[in-house]
């Protein structure tokens, strides 16, 4: 009953907001000029102070995207994307802040009103919740991270991408674009062109890292592409749990987000990696919103290592994401849990790829895709079983929920197996909410909105459960909030 | 010529015709019968690469001769069909008439690589029935790439058995396309046992309240066999079924394809959609790809699909053992177990006998 | 005559069963007892030749043929027959088509003719009878959908139509009520004769009372750690095992 008290007490305080991170923060920045070139490409590794391997990095792949063309195989629709009318810069101006003190009280005000604790203190004072180190990435650059030091005493480096260039270069250049290649796609040529901040993880050899570790990620400048990239390496018996979550001010024109992120666990370790995606949508006429097009890809490279994927997707105009495992390592795990809700005009075509390479490694694939207003929502999702994978398991079970009559819902699993000694157990349906649960549900006094977000709720509990607690809490609110207006 | 198509088309990925692309045919010559054609007695309507051979045939009631059609499909096979079709049979069954059941058979023996496109069209007026046991085989190398057209009128109800046992160096592909009216069933099985690469691509169309559809199928492979079966099934009325079971056993070098999509329009309201799917790999070296879409735009739907793939169960096969079946029978034993589901739409007896005739022969041949 | 020596196996690298010694005579049955993790289902796998057990030493003679080198169905066509403990379900296979299959198997090897649909079914349908068992257990799948006691006793129905010489039953009383325990031990009883020997599997004293032993043997950590005639069953009802390991 708790989660449903907490529930209805969610939809009622929320009951008035729609999108409650849509607001803009007015502060002094810098842009380079719009645009796509060799000079900007230049022009953002120079101002990152980066080493010539880097932008010798980078211009590769700007050459190799000129290439490219779009992908064109996911079930979304939009205009053209004007690549030479956007912005792949845009920071706070004057120098990098040193410390907190020296951020600009305008950007303190936007993360306090976001509810992100850049403050160390502050969040020491919580009592309840354990502490997370935060990464906070505003348009193009990384304005705080949190928690170094006492992460540092661990061994875990927690910083900056663009200071892991210049701090840690062998790792960063043994691992990155080691699991999502340049050339992977047309995204991930982009961004390798002309990523900017993000955020970089070390955890050592048998370190279970101390705190939740996350990015919070805030487009806030108009015009402007986020390109962020993430790396998170664990070494031999580490551990990690990392979180993720995005906002956006609302405007009417779209705005491009083309991150990459790369996990690796070696022997033993394990990485868990969770999303609460809550760009800005678009409005209700399907204007505005985000176009938001992610590479997130982890490479199992060790025995026993694990990867686990949680994502709650309720945000963005598009979303195109396939957070995905590639199961080197024999008995190495992957996990997929996904929550994707789609409102209005929004399209979402999301999934996973698990593809088994090692000796009895196992995949799990839950995903819960809820589709309202007049929006498009497809899993797509790729299980591979290769020759050498003996013993490999996968199951998947895809639900769909349909809310409304203009809306659609998509399931495109693709399933390959080339070993006999490998299971693959794959199911998926597609309902409506049932009219006897809302009666039932109406008839002890709730409304119909009420009840909608809790059956919703409930259809997508085996995904939320995997989400650490808070972020579990906040997701459930997402969820109402998200289908206001979809019944009724 | 219409191109092949290639793998580049989504709806190819998994079935490669570049071998198919690299023979040269010729023109297809009278051909010697060599095997004995079967015999159900009943109407049988026999081709003989790709002509219609009146000396073999006792043709049935309501067949009439081929007619050449405009054909905009954008299928690529269909549009070769169209360019190349010169025979093929049509059978017309008027409202209420229950026309019994025709054997229909397409025989090939060739020396030389020959290629035959025929075109069928089976209307059944509404409330009429007819059975159709189709039987695709032959000798040599050839590529077999008929069309068949099917109008079920309201109420009609049309049973399909089809066994593709052609020659193991033919390449089949076959485009089957039904327009399912209201309360009107197309009930269909595929027995796949032949051919050195085939796929039957099924578009059916669900046109009318309460319309319904089997398409099964049963894919048995070995050798460096390909068989892909493709099914497109669109509910575009409301309370319609449409169930599909198809099961692949694949052993040797095999290779087992399956791809099915149910759409469902906006107006398909309660729509029963379901789609099974099972694969067993008999040998290391064998492979299923499988696609099991659905493309929903009606909310108060009930669809759902299910996949699995593995070996034959060592538990079952050590019990049957344990009670003195020797090991290749406890194989056979458990893969005709496997197959049952999907022979479920064979309701016509005779057709019943002949399949599972097909499948212990097949089991008998290794 | 059954003739068990020296015979140890392990599954993996755990070794399960440490020189097994047992004679069964025709004629008679023997019953083993013993503790959970004793080696008892062990040792009706290893007798039946279910993979995924190693015979690490020692032999199993049947009747003079050398067990241990004979395929499963080798096994049961020479009269040696396994009641499982977990029946296994053949969802697809009808229960009647299997058994006639299995029967033929074993007449075939005995040079017996084989019997046609309509011989088999009488034949069957009066054991069911003499079982007290549905019509139904037939024309079901094997095993598939059945209750716990009504796969024991299709296990049963399965041993009464194929006439074992030898029957194992591993814990065939597990999960049993007290009816089906009778029906299942009147099954073993109706077999009984000069030429049938059985080793009976069990866990508790209660199914010797229905099916009296000629001998109880206590397995313990692999060995057989005690035998004696069936009042050593009602010695270890009172008792236990503590204790016999040490032994």
């Amino acid at each position: 009953m708790a989660a449903v008290i907490e529930t209805l007490e969610t939809v009622d305080a929320l009951a008035a907001q729609k999108y409650k991170y849509g607001f803009e923060t007015n502060i002094a920045m810098d842009a380079f000029p719009k645009g796509l070139n060799e000079d900007i490409v230049r022009l953002i590794s120079a101002k990152k102070d980066e080493p010539e391997w880097m932008l010798e990095w980078r211009l590769k792949a700007y050459a190799l995207w000129r290439t490219m063309d779009e992908p064109d195989w996911a079930r979304i629709k939009h205009p053209p994307i004007d690549y030479e009318n956007l912005y792949y810069y845009a920071a706070p101006s004057g120098p990098a802040p040193k410390s907190l003190e020296d951020v600009d009280p305008e950007l303190l005000k936007m993360y306090d009103k976001l509810g992100i604790p850049l403050n160390e203190r502050a969040a020491l004072a919580g009592v309840e919740s354990p502490n997370v180190a935060v990464d906070a990435v505003f348009d193009s650059v990384s304005v705080a991270t949190t928690f170094r030091e006492t992460l540092s005493k661990s061994g875990v480096i927690f910083c900056p991408i663009s200071e892991a260039v210049r701090e840690h270069p062998d790792l960063v250049k043994q691992y990155l674009g080691s699991v999502v290649s340049i050339g992977d796609n047309f995204f991930s040529a982009l961004n390798s062109a002309v990523f900017s901040d993000g955020s970089f993880v070390f955890i050592p050899k048998g370190v279970r890292c101390p705190m939740e570790l996350s990015t919070y990620f805030r487009i806030n400048a108009r015009n402007t592409g986020q390109f962020e990239r993430t790396l998170i390496i664990a070494a031999e018996g580490a551990s990690v749990s990392y979180l993720e979550g995005c906002t956006a001010p609302m405007r009417d024109e779209n705005q491009l987000h083309a991150a990459v992120v790369e996990l690796v666990a070696l022997d033993d370790a394990k990485i868990k990696y969770s999303t609460v995606q809550n760009w800005y949508p678009g409005d209700a006429d399907g204007k505005g919103g985000i176009y938001n097009f992610v590479t997130k890809r982890g490479a199992c490279r060790g025995s026993r290592s694990k990867i686990s994927w949680t994502q709650v997707e309720t945000g963005s105009a598009i979303t195109w994401k396939y957070p995905s495992c590639i199961l080197q390592g024999d008995n190495s795990v992957g996990e997929f849990y996904s929550v994707a809700l789609t409102h209005n005009y929004q399209q979402a075509d999301t999934g996973t790829k698990m593809i088994h390479i090692g000796k009895n490694t196992t995949s799990t694939i839950i995903s819960k895709g809820i589709s309202a207003g007049h929006s498009n929502n497809t899993y797509r999702g790729l299980v591979k079983i290769l020759p050498g994978a003996s013993g490999a398991r996968n199951f998947t079970q895809c639900d769909s929920l349909l809310i409304g009559d203009q809306c659609g819902a998509h399931t495109v699993p693709y399933i390959e197996s080339r070993n006999m000694s490998a299971k693959v157990e794959h199911e998926a349906t597609t309902s409506k909410i049932a009219e006897d649960q809302l009666f039932y549900c109406r008839s002890r006094g709730l409304s119909e909105e009420d009840a909608v977000g809790l059956i919703v709720n409930g259809f997508c509990k085996d995904v939320l459960k995997e989400l650490p607690m808070e972020f579990a809490v906040e997701a459930q609110k997402l969820l109402a909030v998200s289908l206001e207006g979809s019944v009724g | 010529m219409t191109a092949l198509p290639t793998r580049k088309l989504e709806a190819w990925r998994y079935t490669d015709l570049k071998n198919l692309a690299a023979i040269s045919f010729t023109e297809a010559k009278p051909a010697k019968i060599v095997a004995p054609l079967p015999d159900l007695g009943i109407p049988r309507i026999v081709f003989v690469n790709g002509s219609y051979n009146a000396a073999l045939s006792t043709p049935p009631e309501f067949m009439s001769p081929f007619v050449k059609v405009v054909d905009e499909s954008v299928l690529p096979l269909v549009q070769i069909n169209a360019a190349h079709a010169h025979d093929g049979v049509t059978i017309d069954v008027p409202a209420n008439i229950d026309a019994g059941a025709v054997l229909l058979i397409s025989y090939a023996n060739t020396e030389m690589p020959i290629a035959f496109h025929p075109r069928h069209r089976v209307v059944l007026g509404a409330g009429a029935k007819l059975t159709i046991i189709e039987v695709a085989m032959g000798q040599g190398v050839y590529w077999h790439n008929p069309v068949t057209d099917i109008t079920l009128h309201e109420g009609a109800a049309l049973g399909h058995y089809r066994l593709q046992d052609e020659s193991t160096e033919a390449f089949h592909l076959a485009t089957i396309r039904a327009q399912i009216s209201a309360t009107a069933a197309y009930e269909s099985f595929s027995l796949v046992i032949g051919a050195k690469l085939s796929r039957a691509e099924f578009h059916a169309t669900l046109t009318g309240p309460n319309a319904s559809t089997h398409l099964n199928a049963a894919q048995l492979l070995r050798g460096r066999q390909h068989a892909d079966f493709t099914s497109v099934v669109a509910h575009k009325a409301p309370t319609c079924a449409s169930r599909q079971t198809v099961k692949s056993v694949l052993s040797d070098h095999s290779r087992g394809v399956f791809q099915g999509r149910i759409e469902v329009a906006q107006i398909a309201q309660k729509t029963d959609g379901y789609q099974m799917n099972q694969a067993l790999l008999l040998s290391p070296h064998a492979e299923i790809d499988i696609k099991p879409e659905l493309e929903i735009f009606a909310d108060d739907v009930k669809c759902s699909h299910g996949a699995t793939i593995g070996a034959l169960d060592p538990e079952q096969i050590f019990y049957l053992r344990s009670r003195g079946i020797p090991e290749d029978q406890a194989r056979s034993i458990l893969i005709r177990a496997f197959l049952t589901e999907a022979l479920e739409p064979v309701t016509h007896e005779a057709a019943r006998i002949f399949l599972e005739d097909a499948i212990e022969t097949w089991w008998a041949r290794k | 005559m059954l003739e068990i020596k020296n015979l140890s196996a392990s599954i993996g690298d755990k070794e399960i069963l440490r020189g097994v010694n047992l004679v069964v005579p025709d004629g008679e049955i023997h019953a083993i007892m013993g503790p959970n993790g004793a080696g008892k289902s062990t040792l009706s796998y290893v007798l039946s030749g279910r993979e995924g057990y190693e015979v690490t030493g020692g032999s199993a003679f049947y009747n003079g043929q050398d067990l241990l080198a004979m395929e499963p169905e080798e096994r049961a066509t020479a009269g040696v027959f396994l009641a499982f403990q977990y029946p296994v379900e053949l969802p697809g296979v009808g229960n009647a088509n299997f058994i006639r299959t299995a029967l033929n198997s074993v007449r075939r090897a005995r040079g017996e003719a084989e019997l046609d649909a309509v011989a088999f079914l009488k034949l069957a349908r009066s054991a069911i009878k003499s079982l007290s068992m549905p019509d139904d257990m037939l024309k079901r799948n094997v095993n598939v959908g059945f209750s716990g006691g009504e796969k024991k006793r299709n296990e049963v129905l399965q041993m009464a139509l194929l006439q074992p010489g030898f029957a194992i039953l591993d814990e065939t009383d597990s999960g049993l009520d007290i009816d089906a325990l009778k029906i299942v031990a009147d099954g073993v009883n109706a077999l009984r004769g000069a030429k049938f020997s059985a080793l009976v599997i069990t866990h508790y004293q209660r199914l010797l009372d229905h099916i009296v032993p000629d001998y109880v043997h206590v397995l313990a950590a692999g060995k057989i750690v005690r035998s004696g005639g069936p009042e050593l069953a009602l010695e270890l009802e009172a008792r236990g095992y503590a204790g016999l390991e040490a032994a």
